[in-house]
This record gives C-alpha cells, sequence and structure tokens, in this order.
C-alpha cells in the first residue's frame, strides 16, 4: 500500500446520476473504490473517499434534476466534482449543519436525508468548496490528498 | 464466526441461497439511516436493518458487508432478493427485534473470539 502514487495515473471517472437514481450513488462509489484498490492505495483513504463519492453523489439524486459527478485521480490527492442542476442551497453554512436537511418525508422513510451528508464529506475531505444558486444548482468540489494520510495510518 | 453459523445460532432464515454463507462475520452494526451506516459501519460487518428498499444494497456493496439481517420478519420484495443474489450479498431474517438480533450477534462474536 502506498500514501502517494509515483506515476501519474491520468484517470478521471465521471458518472451521470439522474433525479432520485439512488442506487447509482453506490455504485459510484464501489466503482471508485475498486480503481483505487487496484492503484494500491490505503484502505483508510479509499473509505475516506468513498464516503464522500456516496454523499455526494446521493445529495445530486435527491436534490437535483440531473447531474453528473466527476473524479479526477492525481498523483498526490484525488478531486471529486459534483455539477447539478437542480433545487440548490439557500444557506450553505446551515446545510452543512449535522441533521439539518430539507429532503422529503418519503426520502427521510428510505433512511437518506438524514441530514449528515454534507458534515460526512468535511469530515472525510482536505479541502471543500460548494458554490450554489437556488433554483439553478449546485456544483461541490472535494479533495482528498494522499500525503496526509500517513501518519494517521502509521498510528493505527 | 461465518455467516452460515450466525444464521444457525440465532435461527434466522437464509433468503438468498447458498451466497456468501462462508464469509467471516467480523463486526456488526444497527442502523437505518444509510449516512450513519456509510460513516460508521465496520469491517466485514453484518448490517441490522428495516431499511427493505434495492438502494441500501448499494451501501451493502460499497461497504462489502458480510450479510444483511433483517429483524421480525418483516416482508421483503422479490426484487430485492434478487437484486442482493446479483450482487452477491446474503440476506436473512429473523422474528427477534433490531435490539434482540443485535445483544445476539454481539455475545456470539464475544464468545467466538472467547473473550466472554
Amino acid at each position: 500500500m502506498v500514501d502517494s502514487l509515483t506515476y501519474t495515473p491520468k484517470i478521471t471517472l465521471e458518472f451521470e446520476i439522474g433525479e432520485k437514481d439512488f442506487f447509482i450513488a453506490g455504485e459510484c462509489a464501489s466503482r471508485v473504490k475498486k480503481t483505487l484498490q487496484q492503484l494500491g492505495l490505503k484502505q483508510d483513504v479509499i473509505k475516506r473517499i468513498a464516503i464522500i463519492i456516496y454523499e455526494a453523489a446521493m445529495n445530486v439524486a435527491i436534490h437535483a434534476t440531473s447531474g453528473r459527478l466527476i473524479v479526477h485521480v492525481d498523483p498526490d490527492a484525488i478531486t471529486i466534482l459534483t455539477q447539478d442542476i437542480g433545487a440548490g442551497i439557500e444557506d450553505i453554512d446551515l446545510a452543512m449543519k449535522e441533521g439539518y436537511s430539507t429532503a422529503t418525508y418519503e426520502i427521510r422513510e428510505m433512511g437518506f436525508g438524514a441530514g449528515m451528508g454534507l458534515s460526512n464529506i468535511k469530515q472525510c475531505s482536505d479541502g471543500l468548496s460548494i458554490e450554489s444558486k437556488v433554483g439553478v444548482g449546485t456544483n461541490l468540489e472535494a479533495k482528498v490528498f494522499f500525503r496526509n494520510e500517513k501518519k494517521a495510518v502509521e498510528d493505527t | 464466526m461465518t455467516v452460515k453459523e450466525l444464521a444457525g445460532t440465532l435461527g434466522l432464515e437464509i433468503l438468498t441461497g447458498d451466497i456468501n454463507l462462508d464469509r467471516q462475520v467480523g463486526s456488526g452494526y444497527t442502523s437505518d439511516l444509510l449516512s450513519d451506516v456509510i460513516a460508521n459501519i465496520g469491517d466485514d460487518a453484518v448490517w441490522i436493518t428495516i431499511q427493505r428498499h434495492v438502494n441500501i444494497l448499494g451501501v451493502a456493496k460499497l461497504k462489502d458487508v458480510s450479510a444483511i439481517i433483517i429483524p421480525r420478519n418483516l416482508g421483503l420484495e422479490e426484487a430485492f432478493l434478487n437484486k442482493a443474489k446479483e450482487e452477491g450479498i446474503a440476506v436473512l431474517r429473523g422474528a427477534q427485534s433490531a435490539f434482540e438480533l443485535s445483544a445476539s450477534t454481539y455475545n456470539e462474536m464475544k464468545r467466538g473470539r472467547g473473550v466472554a
């Protein structure tokens, strides 16, 4: 297992996410996880990345009418982007608060929309930026640096 | 302890045939909130949940769970079980509540490890 790649993998993975397409979130995360395992990255880093991807893709499926998820793998970092057309976020600070959710009752009843998505993403990423316009859509960018994991992994 | 052994001890119904029965059970997690499961479930875990829609299988696959255990003999749709088989995920069901299933699974695991 390595904490940074010694070569430039030039990998970009892209997924289309449709409205209420909840299964795709798990699919996206599983496929990226598999690719990263093949690259030999540490399990801890892969776990964090998978959580970010799942939550980001779920947000698109729950709140947007359409969108996509793009994952760029670089030698020292991974960048996860979602771009969607949809409801947008009125108050990003409030949306970041654990437990705050605008998901409908039906969605919550399925176990989604617990208001943990963005806080989970924040906890797992080394950098997060969100741009959103109400009624237009949301762009999210999360970064995970591979080297930062070194100490955490050695400690366990 | 394998999935099959756990099913035998707790008297659980195996709903997905031979799939994944020899898989080791290393931990367990009980939750119906998918974000919570994604963030906190351990390795080789059995996942005890009352959620029974196909989308939870995406979570189960991603977290590579050993098995899903459904409490209180809750009903399951054919489509759910077919998808679980397709994804290679074992689904078990018991008459016990989620609380009782969690307790029994925990005790079995502890016993199996010789710590109890």
